[in-house]
């Protein structure tokens, strides 16, 4: 059990660290900057177990985002965690949507929109080091590899919807994984 | 806020959340049709401004639902759909990871972890491609992900200073 290995954070530490994830994603790659500060700051995460957190965030409803501060804040901190995190995720951001929707229509300046696309072009390169960093540790051989490749083909080429894409390579994954894992003492 | 008002934007956004499979542009078009054609909390118009602003402001772009609340009663509307995206989908992920952590070290266990890590990082990458691919990313923007993929590989640099260069470089060069 790594339980040992984790430092467990306050409430309020879970709570101002999301709100920092949150709020360093202006213009986008929110899920990169969860990776960044969940992993690779605070260790809270190690890159398999993010990955977890992502996939089952996938395969649930709701917005992958919250989901993965629900995972977070109950790994270190049980349901009081979860609350903390997703209340750290979101405060601030509502408040300032609900300003927004009060003052703006300034959002068409076209300054403003080309910088935009500068931040989205970096938001992007952020979620790029993610596969990088995410990859190296979960593609260990020609049978993952394949399995990330199919992935992309079906998901981001012939845009199939994720349950699909999760009922045919999802199996051949636990099934590879199975027979690699060593039977229980 | 009239009860009817409440039950009206609960039962929208509860609902919503919990078939928001893959994330809340799954129930895009469902909310869509629900605040602007059944209820008419907003115009088509102010909904697409209201996603554009979820869109660039930090955060989970699911918060375009407390735009929409707010169209439809003011501040408290905009907290109630909020709550009520947030909250279902939230209680039944937290079920679910309170399950997942209990089994660590299961062998079944370590091969689902195991097992979807491969196609977790597929689904990354082409999370990557279709927004790319989504917003006729030009030749300027293409190099600029290059160069600061590249620096985030291979510096442990903070992201904040490369995406504020970027966000110069754009401004900048009009791209």
């Amino acid at each position: 059990m790594s339980e040992q290995t984790v430092e467990r954070p306050t409430l309020w530490d879970l709570a101002r660290t999301f709100n920092l994830i949150s709020l360093s994603s202006f213009g986008g790659g929110l899920s990169a900057w969860s990776h960044e500060i969940v992993v690779r700051r605070r260790g809270w995460l190690t890159e398999t177990e993010f990955l977890s957190a992502a996939t089952l965030s996938r395969l649930l409803p709701g917005a992958n985002q919250i989901n993965v501060a629900v995972f977070v804040g109950t790994r270190l901190r049980g349901y009081r965690g979860a609350i903390a995190a997703v209340l750290g995720l979101v405060s601030i951001p509502f408040c300032i949507i609900v300003l927004l929707v009060v003052g703006a229509q300034s959002l068409e300046s076209p300054p403003l929109r080309h910088a935009m696309a500068g931040l989205l072009a970096a938001a992007i390169g952020l979620t790029l080091s993610m596969v990088w960093r995410t990859g190296r540790k979960a593609i260990v051989s020609a049978v993952p590899l394949a399995l990330a490749a199919a992935t992309v083909a079906m998901s981001a080429f012939l845009r199939l919807p994720l349950w699909s894409t999760l009922v045919v390579l999802g199996p051949l994954g636990i099934y590879w994984a199975w027979r690699q894992a060593k039977p229980p003492a | 806020m009239s009860l009817q008002q409440v039950w009206e934007i609960l039962v929208v956004f509860g609902t919503a959340s919990l078939q928001s499979f893959g994330g809340g542009n799954a129930v895009l078009p469902q909310i869509q049709l629900d605040a602007v054609h059944t209820y008419g909390w907003m115009t088509s118009q102010q909904f697409a401004n209201a996603y554009a602003l979820a869109q660039i402001a930090p955060g989970p772009s699911t918060l375009l639902v407390s735009a929409i609340g707010y169209q439809a009663a003011g501040l408290p509307g905009a907290l109630l759909a909020t709550v009520g995206m947030i909250v279902p989908a939230g209680v039944l992920m937290y079920v679910t990871v309170h399950y997942w952590f209990r089994s660590r070290g299961a062998r079944w266990q370590q091969a689902v972890e195991n097992g979807l890590a491969s196609i977790a990082v597929g689904l990354l990458l082409s999370s990557a491609i279709v927004i790319v691919r989504s917003t006729e990313h030009n030749v300027l923007q293409l190099v600029i992900t290059g160069v600061a993929t590249v620096i985030f590989c291979a510096t442990s640099v903070n992201p904040l200073w490369v995406m504020a260069a970027c966000a110069l470089l754009g401004w900048m060069l009009a791209i």
